[in-house]
């Protein structure tokens, strides 16, 4: 049963990502990144991280995502245009070298199997915050820091008149 | 329980494709997307070998990647902005002003 | 995996999932008409009482015209995410009811992260309003799309920050936890409910509801006066039906989060006979809501409308300050007591 939840989870999100790949107009990409996070998220709920498949839909699908979708409207971008692909040979050179590139990964992969013994985890606000805020305390603060300074560049490079 | 391989190479896949959307691709905001796939690809292999071993840190990392991520996407939205402004258009090939 | 389909958990689950979807779906459709009954009375009129008994069968009248009405499509539009929108609307919005709990075992699931599950499901409901004023193509749906999704997102922060208190004092996420931290009395009189606890909390998240739910004050989103119909201007029949539900079914599932964190869910006093104190809890709880939906229309009804500039310097200068520092007051407290 939770084989087929897995399979499930998982043809959606590389379905997902292969229609980042392939739609033209780049919102329909943008539409395709939020099935994948969501996708992603189903599979943090059954590896029993609850907490960060909450998170990531609420921070990455819900916030980061709508940032993208409103600057596409507001650009008002048009489909890409299919004019001169100089790319064109080079795309389909690259399909069969990225295959090979897969099947190397897929072959290293293939044997890796974890510690037998493993402490049942579970991926509660509780656990993470334990740890986030004794051992990983400087980071955490850091990560406010960058947060800040992201939000100063933002606004700086998209004023019109400094 | 899921064996961690099938874990690692949907990861792996996943990884895969945002390497592929990022070299093909010529809109910026499609690049910008390419980058979050392969981020996501990296959230899902940290939390796998976390729920595997039985040890919190990989889903503390990903807590990191997350926030990495926002600050990337707002900066990299913010640039978007100010380059269509100036050039009208969010091809790549066309900002190669710098080329000799 | 059969074995599990027929077996009796199994079927009380999906009894429970019944009673719970059927029951708000037609507590949805009568809010409708709870709706215009009450705007009715505070503007001296008396709202729609002609069909049936003081109006009570006027939700089915209109949920047949709804089925009935020709579907008219732009030509212009975007067809795939013109239709995809309404679905994404109200798909989030419903699915919010499956973790909240309606009395002591009636709920469908106990989510150990319910509260932010709750939150990442509507931050999705963005989405629908967003595509449909993008897919309709045309200027009033775009520009309230535009002004809704900059002011749900803006909102979603303070509402969020405004539960950190509660949760400080609760120290779970779970909602029937929550639920259940707030039973008993202080001096036997006063009820353990977290409004006590945080009155500020409470201000700033109805606040921050009514703003998330883009209702008066703060519907720019679908200004009568200003933008025919914001975003849903472009629909009719049963997609505008399935926008309108969406709005009320978030409008309630605010409600329920606000008597579940601070107003005490389903406790109330329990008497009469077992079958009575089996179903009174229950009824507490959708009291509690009908409060704040009475509280909700009431003020639709009486308030006016606040500009553009003036909704995001309250969400972003005064909202979101406010939660810091009730978060922070909070903090200190609880350490220390």
């Amino acid at each position: 049963m939770i084989e087929l939840l897995f399979l499930l989870f998982a043809a959606v999100a590389v379905g997902a990502a292969i229609n980042v790949l392939v739609q033209k107009h780049v919102l329909y990409s943008s539409l395709s990144l939020i099935v994948l996070l969501t996708a992603i998220s189903g599979l943090f709920v059954l590896m029993q991280a609850e907490f960060l498949a909450v998170i990531n839909v609420i921070v990455y699908a819900g916030a980061i995502m709508v940032l993208f979708v409103f600057v596409i409207m507001l650009l008002n971008l048009p489909s890409d245009e299919d004019g001169a692909d100089r790319l064109r040979w080079l795309k389909l050179a690259g399909i069969p070298m990225g295959l090979f590139l897969l099947f190397m990964v897929v072959r290293t992969l293939w044997n890796v199997q974890s510690a037998p013994a493993a402490p049942e985890l579970a991926g509660t606000a509780q656990a993470i915050g334990a740890s986030l805020f004794t051992d990983y305390l400087l980071p955490f603060e850091l990560t406010s820091l960058l947060i800040l300074i992201a939000l100063m560049g933002a606004v700086v490079f998209a004023k019109k008149d400094l | 329980m899921i064996p961690l391989n099938w874990y690692l190479i949907l990861g792996a896949v996943l990884f895969l494709l945002g390497v592929l959307g990022f070299f093909i691709k010529r809109n910026i905001i499609a690049l910008l997307l390419s980058v979050e796939i392969m981020l996501n690809a990296v959230n899902l292999t940290f939390v796998a070998f976390s729920s595997h071993n039985g040890q919190i840190n990989g889903q503390i990392f990903v807590f990191f990647v997350l926030v990495v991520a926002a600050a990337e996407a707002a900066v990299g939205l913010a640039l978007v902005i100010a380059m269509f402004r100036n050039r009208e258009t969010l091809n790549v090939d066309r900002s190669n002003l710098l080329k000799w | 995996m059969i074995e599990y389909l027929s077996s009796r958990e199994f079927l009380i689950l999906f009894a429970k999932m019944i009673t719970i979807f059927g029951g708000m779906m037609t507590a949805l459709a009568y809010t409708t008409l709870l709706e215009r009954r009450l705007m009715a009375f505070v503007q001296m009129r008396p709202g729609p009482n002609r069909v049936g008994p003081f109006g009570l069968l006027q939700p089915l009248a209109d949920g047949l015209k709804f089925l009935f009405k020709e579907q008219v499509v732009p030509t212009s539009a975007n067809v795939l995410l013109y239709y995809a929108a309404p679905v994404i609307s109200l798909v989030p919005a419903l699915l919010s009811f499956s973790v909240i709990p309606f009395g002591p075992d009636l709920r469908v699931a106990d989510v150990s992260v319910g509260l932010l599950l709750i939150f990442a499901i509507t931050s999705l409901g963005v989405y629908g309003i967003v595509l449909g004023g993008w897919a309709s193509n045309s200027k009033y749906p775009m520009m309230g799309a535009m002004r809704s999704s900059a002011q749900m997102l803006s909102y979603e922060l303070s509402l969020t920050l405004s539960v950190v208190g509660v949760l400080m004092i609760a120290n779970t996420l779970s909602l029937s936890s929550l639920v259940q931290g707030q039973q008993g009395t202080w001096f036997g009189f006063l009820p353990k409910w977290n409004i006590f606890l945080q009155p500020i909390g409470f201000f700033v998240y109805v606040f921050s509801g009514v703003a998330e739910t883009n209702r008066l004050p703060f519907d720019l989103a679908e200004s009568e006066q200003e933008l025919v119909a914001g975003w849903h201007t472009e629909y009719s029949g049963m997609k505008f039906a399935m926008f309108f539900l969406a709005e009320y079914a978030n409008m309630v599932t605010v409600s329920a989060l606000a008597t579940i964190m601070f107003l005490g869910g389903w406790n109330g006093p329990a008497f009469g006979p077992w079958w009575l104190q089996m179903a009174l809890p229950t009824f507490w709880f959708l009291l509690k809501i009908g409060v704040f939906l009475f509280f909700y229309i009431l003020v639709r009804a009486t308030i006016p409308r606040v500009r553009y500039d003036q909704l995001m310097y309250f969400g972003w200068k005064v909202l979101l300050p406010i939660a810091l520092a009730n978060i922070l007051v909070t903090s200190f407290l609880v350490a220390i007591l």
